[in-house]
């Protein structure tokens, strides 16, 4: 049985395209007839906002590459002059640095709404694994993205994230002169940080999120109950609690991106710096080699793993445990244990757990733009340490928490 | 369905807090003496800043992202004044206000080239600027015979005098400042503590409304499409209000029949 052209029998030009193409099959397997889950919450809006999210930074990346000059010199002369010069350009230049924080904000609350609701259990690791490479991948597209207007933060927050790689024994210091192509980082540094920003990473991205949904559209999307809507079907074959995903949630949808589009216009026309978090002050000034800043902070986004990075004494302990912090998220599916999915059946250890973890990372997120001070550095400690409790504490917590009995069929009507 | 729609609000409403909180965290550093907050709605004041940067400031410090013609454009002042009154370096209206003096020279004359002041109101911000040019003072052992509080070993002479007259640090006021201490350890937020030496041609309250509408002016040069911006961002957020309120119509109408 190979592939069956047209199986959805159409006719007319439609079915001229369906004899050639699987428009209407398509539509209907991830669109029309793609059953998802009633119960969705607050908390399914984050992955339809990350798509948007994700538009939006490549459709305004696109006018930017055209003002932008990715060349030492030019480089933040050419922003001022998008934000002065470019008809609309200070707008669009917000939209897509505002949209780098945005992007972060709706991803973390995504990955978070995962954990709540045990989203990467079994049969859905693969949606997990993928979502975790589109994570490490938004990172080192943000990084680089950083780094483009040349400042002061762009240069040396470059400067010290390069470094990291000389923390490597044997090849380390090698390994940061290949990365920069230059002893320091300097032109030909910013020139293949633009080449990755705009061209490779944006490409191994837009992947990822395909194979994201193609895994989730495969297996089916869990929900705030974690039942599995397709053990209960009707006559039809069509899940009991599932409802087409158009137009149900497509207006559902439409809804929830209207309404962060209303939070994310606050931040973009009134406040585009984020109150110092989202573009830094000190990146209003030209990149100088010759002059490091005061206090080099990361953009907030990055600060729970500089802070655990910082509370390391040693630069290679440092770059294993941040290495490490992103790292055991992959393992998650394996970690977790607990015979029911949802915290909605979880037992209170899993709660209190989960409850403490969340409150550390939120610690540690502050801590990383801090300047360091003796308590500051045994907070970061305490919170790293919390931070991987939580993840290697799983299977145990699995084994000793109470679960309470999973229904049948979801609870909630919407 | 109230209830879901409350709760997400509510929840938003928790974000938005959060993001909203996060200035109060940014807010640390060093204490400034004055603080001022810029009105770019108060055209008076920009036009007045604006004469007093080219007056006073223009010989050594550019401004060279702004062009005179978007400044004159912004500012309302007619293209004939700006020509007569306000280019003294004989740039054209369409150039950048790029200062006329020569960078290299200027940095063995100062010990440093004035550095161009487009967007110190960004990095540094306009309470630094203001307080920068209400503390200089005098102190015989710097080179232009003036010292700074803000940024203690400044080498930038007191440009403003003529206006302010001279003033002096209070010795019997510990004056801590003025021993070359990075600024932020010291201050505190608290008035230095001068005496006057010699008056100038203004009173004290009539040089400071001097300054803040110098630093009101380079709030301005520093994002001078931040009043356009935010006219346009009521529109948006008032188009975006209604759509959701249609949009969340429409999702009610279709979920009617879920059960």
């Amino acid at each position: 049985m190979g592939i069956q052209a047209n199986p959805h029998k159409t006719t007319g030009f439609l079915g001229w395209i369906d004899d050639r193409f699987p428009l209407t099959k398509m539509w209907k397997d991830h669109v029309s007839e793609y059953y998802a889950p009633k119960n969705f919450n607050f908390w399914y809006f984050f992955g339809s906002l990350a798509m948007l999210v994700l538009v939006n930074q490549l459709l305004t990346g696109i006018f930017l590459a055209m003002h932008y000059k990715p060349d030492a010199d030019l480089a933040f002369g050419s922003v001022e002059y998008i934000m002065r010069d470019v008809p609309w350009g200070d707008i669009i230049r917000y939209m897509h640095s505002t949209g780098a924080s945005a992007f972060f904000i709706v991803v973390y609350l995504h990955m978070f709404r995962g954990m709540l609701y045990g989203s990467y259990r079994k049969p859905r690791e693969l949606i997990w694994i993928f979502g975790c490479l589109i994570y490490v991948c938004l990172m080192a597209e943000a990084f680089m993205g950083y780094v483009l207007p040349w400042g002061q933060m762009s240069y040396w927050g470059a400067q010290v994230i390069i470094s990291l790689f000389g923390a490597i024994p044997v090849i380390g210091p090698e390994l940061v002169v290949w990365i920069q192509g230059d002893y320091v980082p300097s032109d030909a540094t910013l020139n293949r940080l633009f080449s990755l920003h705009v061209v490779a990473l944006p490409f191994v991205l837009v992947g990822l999120v395909v194979a994201h949904l193609m895994a989730l559209h495969e297996v089916g999307s869990n929900n705030p109950d974690g039942v599995e809507i397709k053990k209960v079907k009707d006559e039809n074959g069509i899940p009991k609690d599932g409802i087409p995903f158009h137009p149900y949630y497509t207006v559902k949808d439409i809804m929830g991106s209207v309404f962060f589009l209303i939070l994310f216009s606050v931040v973009l026309f009134f406040m585009p710096e984020g109150g110092g978090y989202f573009i830094e002050a000190p990146n209003f000034e030209e990149a100088n080699p010759a002059v490091t800043p005061d206090h080099i902070a990361p953009v907030w986004y990055f600060a729970h793993f500089y802070a655990m990075l910082r509370a390391v004494p040693s630069k290679l302990g440092g770059v294993i445990i941040m290495g490490g912090a992103v790292l055991i998220l992959f393992f998650m599916p394996w970690l977790d244990r607990s015979p029911v999915k949802s915290i909605r059946y979880k037992g209170p250890i899993f709660k209190i757990a989960l409850a403490i973890f969340t409150v550390a990372v939120i610690m540690l997120f502050w801590l990383g733009t801090e300047p360091t001070t003796e308590s500051k550095i045994l907070l970061a400690r305490i919170g790293t340490v919390i931070y991987f409790a939580f993840f290697l504490g799983l299977p145990i917590i699995s084994k000793l928490d109470s679960t309470k009995p999973v229904p049948e069929r979801v609870t909630d009507a919407h | 369905m109230r209830t879901d729609m409350k709760s997400m609000i509510s929840r938003i409403a928790a974000v938005v807090a959060l993001l909203v909180s996060a200035p109060l965290f940014a807010a640390g550093g060093g204490a400034l003496p004055y603080s001022y907050t810029p009105e770019l709605g108060n055209e008076a004041s920009l036009q007045r800043g604006a004469k007093l940067f080219m007056n006073y400031c223009s010989g050594c410090h550019g401004l060279q992202y702004l062009r005179y013609n978007r400044m004159a454009e912004d500012l309302e002042i007619p293209e004939d004044l700006l020509t007569d009154n306000l280019i003294f370096t004989g740039a054209k209206p369409g150039e950048h206000i790029n200062t006329a003096m020569p960078s290299e020279p200027a940095s063995v004359w100062f010990g440093q080239a004035p550095p161009d002041l487009s967007l110190t109101a960004r990095s540094r911000g306009p309470s630094w600027i203001y307080s920068y040019l209400l503390t200089f003072y005098l102190d015989e052992s710097r080179p232009m015979g003036v010292n700074n509080v803000v940024l203690p070993g400044a080498s930038m002479p007191n440009v403003l005098a003529e206006l302010e007259g001279w003033k002096a640090m209070d010795e019997h006021h510990g004056g801590d400042a003025s021993h070359g201490e990075p600024s932020g350890g010291h201050g505190g937020g608290h008035e230095p503590a001068f005496v006057e030496v010699e008056p100038g041609t203004l009173e004290q309250a009539e040089f400071r409304a001097a300054v803040g509408d110098i630093t009101n002016f380079l709030t301005y040069a520093a994002e001078p499409g931040k009043r356009d911006r935010q006219a346009l961002g009521f529109k948006v957020i008032a188009y975006l209000i209604v759509l959701f309120i249609l949009s969340w119509l429409l999702k009610r109408e279709f979920w009617k029949d879920v059960h």
